[in-house]
């Protein structure tokens, strides 16, 4: 765990200000939303999804939730060349290109993320049919929550800043 | 096989994975590290067995759970379970609303408020404190969350503290986590009967 604080960083919190002495009192939160960041998003053992990936993949979530600040530090971990696939998979508009494998992902991370009320049993047998497997399902299934989690904390932190 | 169960209820439904648990048997230190940590030790489920699959999330995510629902002051328990209830009716997780809808009727002594919101959602009528809290939760669970500033004053008007407030967006957000793998990773089911 870093003294870092990316949810935080993101918010957008004047130190000194109402609001940072709010979340003071909620710090073991914070520490544990990082502390999980880090595992969805750089863990020791990332199974199927790369850390690219997963970086591509957070970075869709977040601008599909229009969290651009969010978007934008995920998208600083993925290799910054123009045309990889995790730099694609972090664009809302890309579908997977052909590729069965990527076009399933992206087609869950989407639906999960978006409509979760209209996911089905079939949405994870279409995952196993490209090959992933149980642990990467739910791998991705935490990764994808926990970013959608995230960004609410975000939004919800501005608001209460607004208000107080 | 069991009956999925398809409307909101306070009768806790059993809830059947779409994906294999770790079995205890097999299950690395590791995962037997991040399974002893569960929101309630009575045992491990098939939840948390399946969650342990991903053992480095699971064992931030159940203390983190934890501290969001039963951290002491800021908003009341109650009501963090009806922030948790509007965000799963947003996202249509049967299973969690069942969970906390029945603790928030646990805490209150009350069935009329759960019985209104599984009726009437967003809609129902409620007093002006507990309606400014369903309607922000319901509205920062959307996607993108649909949360305005408005929202979060009436929220004031009703008498939350910054605090309280706080809890709340952490509770909401907290849902729109489990509500996605609980909803995704399996269904609620009628719960069998027991042969005992």
């Amino acid at each position: 765990m870093t003294d870092r604080n990316v949810t935080l960083e993101a918010a957008g919190i004047p130190s000194g200000s109402k609001l940072a002495e709010v979340v003071a009192g909620r710090a073991d939160v914070m520490a544990l939303t990082q502390a999980t960041m880090e595992a969805v998003l750089s863990p020791r053992v990332p199974g199927g999804i790369s850390p690219a990936e997963r970086a591509g993949l957070a970075s869709r979530i977040a601008r599909l939730n229009n969290e651009s600040t969010l978007a934008e530090h995920f998208a600083q971990l993925m290799p910054d060349t123009g045309d990889s696939p995790a730099v694609q998979i972090a664009d809302p508009s890309f579908s997977g290109d052909g590729d069965p494998r990527t076009s399933a992902l992206i087609r869950h991370v989407d639906l999960v993320t978006v409509s979760p009320r209209d996911a089905t049993p079939e949405n994870i047998t279409m995952l196993t049919e490209v090959g992933i497997d149980d642990a990467d399902i739910v791998r991705l299934a935490e990764l994808i929550s926990f970013v959608n989690y995230q960004v609410r904390v975000i939004a919800g932190l501005r608001l209460l800043g607004e208000i107080i | 096989m069991s009956d999925v169960v398809t409307n909101f209820t306070t009768t806790i439904p059993d809830w059947r994975p779409h994906v294999t648990p770790v079995d205890l048997e097999s299950a690395t230190p590791e995962q037997l590290e991040a399974m002893k940590v569960t929101p309630s030790n009575a045992g491990v489920s098939e939840y948390v067995r399946v969650l342990a699959h991903d053992p480095e999330s699971l064992q931030h995510r159940s203390p983190l759970f934890n501290a969001i629902m039963f951290n002491h002051g800021g908003l009341s328990r109650a009501e963090r379970e009806l922030s948790a209830v509007a965000a799963s009716i947003v996202n249509r997780c049967i299973y969690c609303a069942a969970v906390h809808g029945k603790r928030y009727n646990m805490l209150t002594k009350d069935d009329q408020v759960m019985d209104q919101v599984f009726a009437e959602g967003d809609r129902a009528e409620l007093d002006s404190r507990r309606r400014a809290i369903l309607n922000f939760a319901t509205q920062l669970s959307m996607c993108p969350s649909a949360a305005t500033s408005g929202q979060g004053q009436d929220l004031v008007n009703a008498g939350l503290t910054p605090d309280e407030i706080l809890d709340l967006i952490l509770s909401a957000s907290l849902f729109g986590w489990a509500n996605r793998l609980m909803h995704t990773l399996g269904e609620p089911v009628e719960p069998e009967q027991s042969n005992e």
